[in-house]
């Protein structure tokens, strides 16, 4: 029997599960993993394992990962028993420390959120656009006059989007090594649970000191206002700090990073958007739905018996919503598992779905946009600077990207 | 068509205004969403159906009956 999932009258199959991340094929690192594609043709919802021995089902489907996300019975609040942890540190930490809106359901989630929608609205992003631009072409120059050799994602995908959400909030970019390496242990599966609650612990102390100082000298940034504002305390100032600081470069500068290589995989496709620049927003949609760095699913914990693709999901039981499998839906995306920059990609949910959508697409889809015109425009000669099998592609993070990536021109 | 949206439910991602700017604005307070043509000409139909569709939080509500 192939299946691992419980039907209505069955019960869970424990020995069938699947474990769960499973290693992705080194042939295809851009391809969610073989094991999860052959249990979803089985039944689109799976019984995963997870390293704790505990058990989620794999949301696997686009229709279904929209339905769960879009259904208020599912909830993300990270507090509960049975919401799926790929990390034991971090599940710690929702133990001892106060979430941020990121793990709360609405009300409180909806009202900390539209504190921050306006930021990161569209025409405020727009507003933003030739400071971004600015900032690209800096990075650029200072790659050039150092080439012809660099590492992309030190030199250019990483600082691009971490300068600014450091302007955004009004964190000074000198300190951008302490709180890039914090980050990091946040995001890895192999990081200890001493390790996660060091980093956070230290990385909501300094954020706390800068809310301190924005009240002695004002400024427009996300934090200053958040203290003149006067709502939050200085803890959940710093909380929400911290969230939007970690979650603002470290996804946006692995998605450059990936599209560059995949772009520079396909020259037929890097040719196509050379020719055709104004292709560059519809690329970059199919570059979010085709990579879907979110790749170890969204997770979420059901609060009452819910029927999804076939079985019920009950009380108590986790979930974790496969984005990138749901991106490769045949049904949505005919060909999906070939990048086609010409495609409609627009109902991917490489961004997720439902109330915690993420706040800052905007803001990404413009630094994407910027960053990946720019770079192909005046280095019409990159090229990576290593074999393909060489690239050390960032299979334990809970974001995937690129440790580096060394390329000439 | 008429368009409207529920505020209670948006969450301000902003995808309708990607796709059908010509239609949905934020609010510069909050950046909620804000229909800035509610009976849309039909040329912009589509774009809207594909922003009531993607909009995740299902807050725009569409009356196709309405002429
Ligand atoms: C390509 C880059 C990015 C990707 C793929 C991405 C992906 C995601 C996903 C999938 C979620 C939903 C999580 C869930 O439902 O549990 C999310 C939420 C979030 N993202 Fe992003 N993100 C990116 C860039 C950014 C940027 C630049 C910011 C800037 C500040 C940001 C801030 C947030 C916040 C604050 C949330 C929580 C929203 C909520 O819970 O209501 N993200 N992101």
């Amino acid at each position: 029997m192939t299946t691992s999932a419980r039907t209505d009258s069955g019960s869970a199959d424990r020995a069938d599960a699947l474990a769960f991340p499973a290693p992705k094929s080194a042939k295809c690192p851009f391809d969610p993993p073989p094991a999860v594609d052959r249990a979803r043709a089985a039944h689109p919802v799976v019984r995963a394992t997870l390293w704790d021995g505990t058990s989620a089902w794999l949301i696997t489907e686009h229709e279904h990962v929209r339905q769960v996300l879009g259904d208020k019975r599912f909830s993300a609040e990270g507090t509960r028993d049975g919401f799926p942890y790929l990390v034991a540190g971090v599940r710690e930490l929702v133990r001892t420390m106060k979430p941020t809106f990121f793990r709360q359901d609405d009300p409180e989630h909806a009202r900390l959120r539209r504190m921050l929608t306006a930021d990161f609205m569209v025409k405020r992003v727009e507003a933003m656009r030739p400071e971004i631009q600015q900032l690209t072409d800096e990075l650029l120059d200072r790659m050039i006059e150092n080439g012809p050799e660099a590492d992309l994602v030190a030199d250019f995908a990483l600082p691009l989007p971490s300068v600014v959400i450091c302007l955004l909030l009004g964190v000074p970019y000198e300190d951008h090594r302490f709180f890039q390496e914090r980050a990091a242990a946040l995001f890895s599966l192999q990081a200890t649970a001493e390790e996660v609650r060091r980093s956070q612990q230290e990385l909501l102390t300094y954020l706390a000191g800068i809310a301190e100082r924005k009240q002695r000298e004002p400024d427009g940034s996300i934090i200053s206002r958040l203290v003149a504002q006067g709502e939050l305390d200085f803890d959940e100032i710093a909380s929400t700090g911290r969230l939007l600081l970690v979650a603002g470069h470290e996804t946006t500068a692995n998605m450059i990073a990936l599209s560059a290589l995949v772009l520079m995989r396909n020259p037929d496709q890097l040719a196509r958007l050379r020719a055709e620049p104004a292709l560059v927003k519809g690329a970059v949609e199919e570059l979010l739905r085709y990579l879907t760095i979110v790749h170890n699913g969204i997770p979420r914990v059901a609060a009452e018996d819910v029927a999804v693709g076939g079985v019920t999901v009950r009380a108590g039981e986790g979930v974790l919503c496969l984005v990138n499998t749901a991106n490769r839906d045949e049904r949505v995306f005919p060909g999906g598992d070939t990048l086609d920059l010409g495609r409609d990609a627009n109902r991917h949910v490489a961004f997720g779905f439902g109330v915690h959508q993420c706040l800052g697409q905007p803001l990404a889809r413009a630094e994407l946009q910027i960053a990946l015109e720019t770079l192909f425009r005046r280095l019409p000669g990159l090229r990576p600077a290593i074999p393909f099998e060489d690239v050390p592609f960032r299979h334990d993070q809970a974001i995937y990207g690129l440790g580096a990536l060394p390329v000439t021109w | 068509m008429l368009v409207q949206i529920d505020q209670e439910l948006c969450c301000g991602a902003g995808s309708c205004v990607r796709t059908a700017p010509e239609v949905f604005d934020q609010r510069d307070e909050d950046g909620l969403v804000l229909v800035i043509d509610e009976k849309p000409p039909a040329h912009l139909h589509d774009a809207v159906r594909e922003a009531a569709d993607i909009c995740p939080a299902a807050a725009i509500l569409l009356d196709e009956q309405d002429a």
